[in-house]
C-alpha cells in the first residue's frame, strides 16, 4: 500500500494553502523527518516533513499550485519494495474536522446556529452560577451553637490564630508559610506562637517571593501537604496571582479531576488606614470571579474562627479575605470544640422588613450601623452578611427581597464589576417582579485610595452612604 | 560515537524503545494536527527525547516530575499510556483529563507525573513544592522539574533556587536547553548563556550535559540525584539539546536555518547515536531494530485509533470537577 501526503492543516483557521516549492521529485528516497514541501498558509510559510519512510512515487499537485484544499493528497509515497505500479488513485479524502474550540461561541452556550444547544438550555439559568452548579457540595448544616455553651471574648487576630493552632494539632500535614510567620510571630501577630508549638518545620519563613512561595505551596499541596499561605497583605498577592488562578483554581478542572490542591491563601484585604493606594485594595470581585475556588471573608470573630478552620479541611483552593483594621476588635467566639461556620452560607445578622442591606468584611460594621441610624427614622433594615463571596449564596438574598422588596449591596472595594453588581444582577435576574425600587449599591469611590486623611475618608464608603442608599431605594429623601 | 557510558544489551535496547516511541508518537501527533484532529497548541518534543529518558533512567519509583507544555515525552517516558495521552490531544473522554486539558495539561497521580503547565516557568516553584512535601513526609523521593532556556530567564526560577537551597529541598532542576525560547535563539535572550551557572549565587550546583546522548544524561542525572537525596539540596543540569521541529506546530520556524537543523538531525540525532552502538556493539542487527520499530508503530497506531474514536466528553461534563465535594 502506498502511503498518501496531504495537505496539511498548519493553524487552526487555515482551510486551503499555496504549495510554493517541492523538496523533493519523483523517484527520491526520503526518511522521516526529511521535507517534502513547503507551503503557504494563511498566517506564514512552513515545511511539510515526512513522518514516513520510503520512495517519492507519484507528485500530483503541482509546485506553485494555489488554494489547495486541506485534505487533498499531494504526493504518494512509495513504501519498502514497492514499484511505480502499485500506486492506485488516490481516494477523494474529505476531511472534517471539527473546528478547534477558540473557533466555537465563546461562552459555550450558544452553538454555531445562534441556538441552545439542548443540553444546556435545561436549568441553564441556574446552572450560570457556582451556587447550583453539580460540582458545588451540598452545603454542611450550620454547626448549631449548643444553648448555654459559654462565649469566650477573642479578638479577630486570636480567633484566626485558634483555628490554624486547633487545625496544626488535629493534622499533621497543614503547616504554614510566609513572610514573618515564625521568628517575628507574624506582620500583625496572626501567627503568634505557632513557631513555639509546632517547630520551624511546620511554620515557615519566607524569603520576600511572593510568586516563588506561592507557587511552591501550590506545589507543596499537590504533594500531599494541606498548607496556609499568609501573604502579608493581599496586595502582595498581585506577584503570585498567577499561581493562585492559573496554578491552584484550574487544576482540578485541566486535570480532569485527578490532581487536588488543598491549599488556603489568607492575609488582610482592603483599605488600612493612610497607607496609601498600593497598600489598600480590596480583592474581593478580583478572586470571586474565578471558578474553581472558593472566597471567604468574615466578619466577626466566631465566624473567622469557624470559616478559617473549615477553609482548612476543604480539599479546593480557598481565598480568605481577612481585615487589617479588625485583627484587634474583641468579639464572643463560642467555646467549643471543634467550632465550624460552613463555606458557602450567609447570615442574617439583623432581622427587618423594610429593605435588605448585604455586606462583607468590615462593610457589614458599617451597614449595622447604619441599621441602628435607620430604626431610628421608624426605617426596618435586613442585614446580611455574606461571608462567602464564591459561592455566593444567593438564596438566602433572594428570600430576604422577596420579603423587603428593597435591596442596597454594599462593599468597601470598587463599584465597577464588584460584588454588589454581580448581587444586583441576580436579584433582577431572580426576583425582579418583588422589587419595588432599583437595587442600589453603596462602594469606594472610582479613584486610586487617597493619601491624605480627609480624601481617604471621602473615598470609603461609611454608614451614612448606607442609610443614603437606603433611603433612595425606600424614596425618602 | 561520543558517548563511552557503560551500559548494557537490555538497557540500550530499553532506552531505544523508548525514545523511538515518543519520536513516531509526536511524529503522528503533528500529523493528526495536520489533518485538524489535534486544536490549539501542540508542542513537539522530536529532538529532545534522550533528554526526558535518560533522567527517568536514573529516577527511583515514587520520584516526581514536573514540566511545561512541551510535555508529551515526559508522560511517555514515565510509562503513561500513550492512548490516553493521544486521546487528550483529540480532545475526547478518553484522554488523561478527560478532555478538560489538552496537550499541555495532563497528570497522573499514579505515574508521579504533575503536568503539563502552560504558564512558561510556573512549574518551577510548583516541582519545588514537591520537594517540600518530599522533604515534610520524609518520604525519600525527589522531584525532577523540566524547564526550557527560555523559562530560565523567569523570575520566579531564582525565587524558587533561593528557596530550594535555604531548605535543602530534594529537587532537581533540569534546564532543557534547546537553543530557542520560541523564536528568539539563546544568544538574542540571555546575556551570560551557561545556563548551569544560574544558581551559583544561591549555592546550587550545576553541571553542563551533552542531551542529546541518552547515556551522558542518565549518568550526570544519578549523581545529581544522590546529591539530592541524601539532603545536599538541589542540584541544576542543564542538558544541551535541540527540538527539530517549530516551537509549536503554528511556528514556522524560520528563526534558524535548514542547514542548523540538519547538521543537528544528520550528527546528532539522540536515537541515531543509540541506534549506531546497538549495531556496533553487535546487541542487533537491521532486522531486529526493524521490529522494534513495527511494535512501536503498532503502539502509535492504536493510540490514535483511540483517539480518533473515543468519544468527545459528555457535555454533562462541562460542569465537573471545578471543585471537590467537601467531607469535613
Amino acid at each position: 500500500m502506498s502511503i498518501n501526503i496531504q495537505m496539511p492543516a498548519l493553524s487552526p483557521t487555515m482551510e486551503e494553502g499555496t504549495l510554493t516549492a517541492w523538496m523533493v521529485k519523483e523517484g527520491d528516497t526520503v526518511k522521516s523527518g526529511d521535507v517534502l514541501a513547503e507551503i503557504e498558509t494563511d498566517k506564514a510559510t512552513m515545511e511539510i516533513e515526512s513522518i514516513d519512510e520510503g520512495v517519492v512515487g507519484k507528485i500530483l499537485v503541482a509546485e506553485g499550485a494555489q488554494n489547495v484544499a486541506v485534505g487533498t493528497v499531494i504526493l504518494q509515497l512509495l513504501e519498502d519494495g514497492e514499484g511505480a505500479d502499485d500506486l492506485s488513485a488516490p481516494a477523494a479524502t474529505l476531511l472534517t474536522p471539527s473546528p478547534p474550540a477558540g473557533m466555537q461561541a465563546q461562552d459555550g452556550v450558544h452553538n454555531e446556529g445562534g441556538k441552545m444547544d439542548p443540553v444546556l438550555q435545561r436549568d441553564e439559568r441556574d446552572k450560570r452560577y457556582d451556587r447550583v452548579s453539580p460540582p458545588v457540595q451540598s452545603t454542611p448544616v450550620e454547626m448549631d451553637i449548643p444553648a448555654g455553651t459559654e462565649m469566650h471574648e477573642t479578638s479577630i487576630r486570636d480567633a484566626l490564630r485558634d483555628a490554624m493552632a486547633e487545625e496544626m494539632r488535629r493534622d499533621e500535614t497543614v503547616f504554614v508559610m510566609g513572610e514573618e510567620v515564625a521568628e517575628y510571630q507574624g506582620a500583625y501577630k496572626v501567627t503568634r506562637e505557632l513557631l513555639q508549638e509546632f517547630g520551624a518545620k511546620r511554620v515557615i519563613d519566607t524569603p520576600i517571593t511572593e510568586h516563588g512561595f506561592a507557587g511552591i505551596g501550590v506545589g507543596a499541596a499537590m504533594g500531599g501537604l494541606k498548607p496556609i499561605v499568609e501573604f502579608m497583605t493581599w496586595n502582595f498577592a498581585m506577584q503570585a496571582i498567577d499561581h493562585i488562578i492559573n496554578s491552584a483554581a484550574k487544576t482540578l478542572y485541566m486535570s480532569g479531576g485527578q490532581m487536588r490542591c488543598p491549599i488556603v491563601f489568607r492575609g488582610p484585604n482592603g483599605a488600612a488606614s493612610r497607607v496609601g493606594a498600593q497598600h489598600s485594595h480590596d480583592y474581593s470581585s478580583w478572586y470571586a470571579n474565578v471558578p474553581g475556588l472558593k472566597v471567604v471573608a468574615p466578619y466577626d470573630a466566631a465566624d473567622a474562627k469557624g470559616l478559617l478552620k473549615s477553609a482548612i479541611r476543604d480539599p479546593n483552593p480557598i481565598v480568605f479575605l481577612e481585615h487589617e483594621m479588625m485583627y484587634g476588635e474583641i468579639m464572643d467566639v463560642p467555646e467549643m470544640d471543634d467550632y465550624l461556620v460552613p463555606i458557602g452560607k450567609a447570615l442574617v445578622r439583623r432581622v427587618g422588613t423594610d429593605v435588605t442591606i448585604t455586606a462583607h468584611s468590615r462593610m457589614v460594621g458599617r451597614a449595622l450601623e447604619a441599621a441602628d441610624i435607620l430604626a431610628g427614622e421608624g426605617i426596618s433594615a435586613e442585614i446580611i452578611d455574606l461571608r462567602t463571596l464564591r459561592p455566593l449564596d444567593s438564596n438566602t438574598i433572594i428570600q430576604s427581597v422577596k420579603k423587603t422588596n428593597r435591596i442596597v449591596c454594599a462593599e468597601e472595594g470598587w463599584g465597577q464589576s464588584g460584588i454588589g453588581a454581580e448581587i444586583a444582577t441576580r436579584v433582577m435576574e431572580q426576583a425582579f417582579d418583588y422589587l419595588d425600587a432599583p437595587p442600589a449599591r453603596v462602594f469606594q469611590k472610582d479613584v486610586p485610595l487617597p493619601y491624605a486623611g480627609n480624601l481617604e475618608a471621602l473615598s470609603l464608603p461609611n454608614a451614612q452612604d448606607v442609610v443614603n442608599a437606603v433611603k433612595e431605594v425606600c424614596y425618602e429623601d | 560515537m561520543a558517548n563511552i557510558g557503560k551500559t548494557t544489551k537490555k538497557e540500550l535496547l530499553q532506552l531505544y524503545r523508548e525514545m523511538l516511541l515518543i519520536r513516531r508518537f509526536e511524529e503522528k501527533a503533528g500529523q493528526l494536527y495536520g489533518m485538524g484532529l489535534i486544536a490549539g497548541f501542540c508542542h513537539l518534543y522530536i529532538g529532545q527525547e534522550a533528554v526526558v529518558t535518560g533522567v527517568n533512567a536514573s529516577l527511583k519509583d515514587g520520584d516526581q516530575m514536573i514540566t511545561s507544555y512541551r510535555d508529551h515525552g515526559h508522560m511517555l517516558a514515565l510509562g503513561m499510556d500513550a492512548s490516553g495521552v493521544m486521546a487528550e490531544l483529540t480532545g475526547r473522554s478518553g484522554g488523561y483529563s478527560k478532555g478538560k486539558g489538552g496537550s499541555m495539561h495532563m497528570f497522573s497521580v499514579e505515574k508521579n507525573f504533575y503536568g503539563g503547565h502552560g504558564i512558561v516557568g510556573a512549574q518551577v516553584p510548583i516541582g519545588a513544592g514537591l520537594g517540600l512535601a518530599n522533604k515534610y513526609l520524609e518520604n525519600g523521593k525527589i522531584s525532577t522539574v523540566f524547564f526550557g532556556d527560555g523559562a530560565a530567564n523567569q523570575g520566579q526560577v531564582y525565587e524558587t533556587l533561593n528557596m530550594a537551597q535555604l531548605w535543602k529541598l530534594p529537587t532537581l532542576f533540569i534546564i532543557e536547553n534547546n537553543q530557542y525560547a520560541m523564536g528568539t535563539s539563546i544568544a538574542r535572550s540571555t546575556a551570560q548563556k551557561d545556563l548551569y551557572k544560574r544558581g551559583l549565587s544561591f549555592g546550587v550546583k550545576g553541571v553542563q550535559v551533552d542531551g542529546m546522548d541518552v547515556l551522558a544524561v542518565r549518568d550526570a542525572t544519578k549523581k545529581a540525584a544522590r546529591h539530592a537525596r541524601s539532603g545536599k539540596g538541589p542540584m541544576i543540569l542543564e542538558m544541551m539539546t535541540y527540538r527539530y521541529r517549530g516551537h509549536s506546530m503554528s511556528d514556522p520556524a524560520k528563526y534558524r536555518t535548514r542547514e542548523e537543523v540538519s547538521e543537528m538531525r544528520d550528527e546528532h540525532d539522540p536515537i541515531d547515536m543509540v541506534k549506531n552502538r546497538l549495531l556496533k556493539e553487535e546487541w542487533a542487527d537491521l532486522n531486529a531494530l526493524k521490529a522494534i520499530d513495527k511494535d512501536i508503530k503498532s503502539i502509535v497506531g492504536d493510540a490514535v485509533e483511540f483517539a480518533k474514536t473515543s468519544p468527545e466528553p459528555d457535555p454533562s461534563e462541562l460542569y465537573t470537577d471545578v471543585l471537590l465535594e467537601v467531607d469535613l
